[in-house]
């Protein structure tokens, strides 16, 4: 079981750690926008998650914590 | 449960001004994690340029300078031979390292100044609005080339690394990107490496990371991720262009 953790207020929806995630967990939130005014990168399926940190690795805002 | 990635303490904990998508925020990342694996953080002093990666100097824990527009490389030789016993590097942009900065570049590399270059080559001028760079490829459409880099009227341009390793002078070039997880990772083992170099004494290094600007080229950060693959790396392919201590190896 991995914990992804994301600093949302940092983050400027830009998905690079959408399109690096294998397992297809995570997304650009729809329903949510952050204090810059971007839809933030949001855990969508925690279940799925390997903690691979590959979302973190192409993160260009530094802004994911993982741990496993 | 254990932390496997966390942001590295050689960055700064404040929010990044880069567009969204930039690789500039990974490849600080990269020199932070290097900063901190190789406990370098107190004694390292960044060389900052005239750019998009102008602020670099709020982003790094180190100790920080700004050079003149290009002049990094000569900053850093400033202060290397002043200060011998710290580690010297400089981040640099293609508008900053291969253009105005060209000769600081090609005489600090001659003079194997035992500093550390990172390079980051986006094929574009970033923090001015997105012109035509030495690094925009043929046919690449800026604001200054509207209707794609004519190679009749503007030249061709500049593959840094590849002019840099017909030197005798420089002791480590490579090229690296920054558009996957795999390129990623094998970008901040070139930079340690480029690092690992100065710390041995064994002179300039520098790292070229391809890198991408969604923002001026017009494209999401995905499309310019790919694009980075599909276009750039074609014309700036990745590789170890001159490592002497391995080729001196390999001779033996």
């Amino acid at each position: 079981m991995a914990n992804v953790t994301f600093r949302t207020d940092w983050c400027k929806g830009c998905g690079l750690c959408v399109d690096a995630c294998p397992k297809g967990c995570l997304a650009i939130a729809s329903d949510k926008i952050n204090k810059k005014g971007y839809s933030p990168a949001v855990m969508v399926d925690q279940e799925k998650c390997i903690g691979c940190a590959f979302c973190a690795t192409m993160c260009p805002d530094c802004i994911i914590t993982v741990e496993k | 449960m254990a932390v496997v990635f966390q942001k590295p303490k050689s960055l700064a904990d404040i929010p990044l001004h880069y567009c969204p998508g930039c690789p500039h925020g990974i490849i600080h990342r990269l020199v932070a994690e290097v900063l901190d694996e190789l406990g370098i953080e107190g004694k390292a002093i960044g060389v900052a340029p005239v750019g998009c990666a102008v602020m670099a100097y709020d982003y790094f824990n180190c100790d920080m300078i700004e050079a003149a527009h290009g002049r990094a490389p000569a900053v850093a030789t400033g202060i290397k031979r002043c200060r011998p016993e710290n580690i010297v590097f400089t981040y640099q942009g293609d508008g900053d390292l291969a253009s105005i900065g060209m000769a600081e570049t090609v005489h600090a590399a001659a003079r194997n100044e035992n500093i550390t270059v990172i390079f980051v080559n986006n094929a574009i001028y970033g923090m001015t609005g997105g012109q035509m760079a030495p690094t925009s490829l043929p046919g690449q459409v800026t604001q200054t080339s509207p209707y794609g880099r004519d190679v009749n009227h503007c030249g061709w341009p500049i593959k840094v690394c590849e002019m840099l390793s017909t030197l005798e002078g420089p002791e480590f070039i490579a090229r690296v990107a920054a558009n996957n997880v795999k390129n990623v990772n094998q970008a901040k083992k070139a930079i340690k490496k480029a690092f690992q170099n100065q710390i041995e004494g064994k002179g300039f290094s520098l790292v070229e990371v391809v890198s991408a600007c969604p923002t001026n080229w017009g494209m999401t950060p995905q499309q310019a991720l790919k694009w980075v693959e599909s276009d750039m790396l074609p014309y700036y392919p990745i590789g170890v262009y001159k490592d002497r201590t391995a080729a001196k190896e390999a001779a033996k």
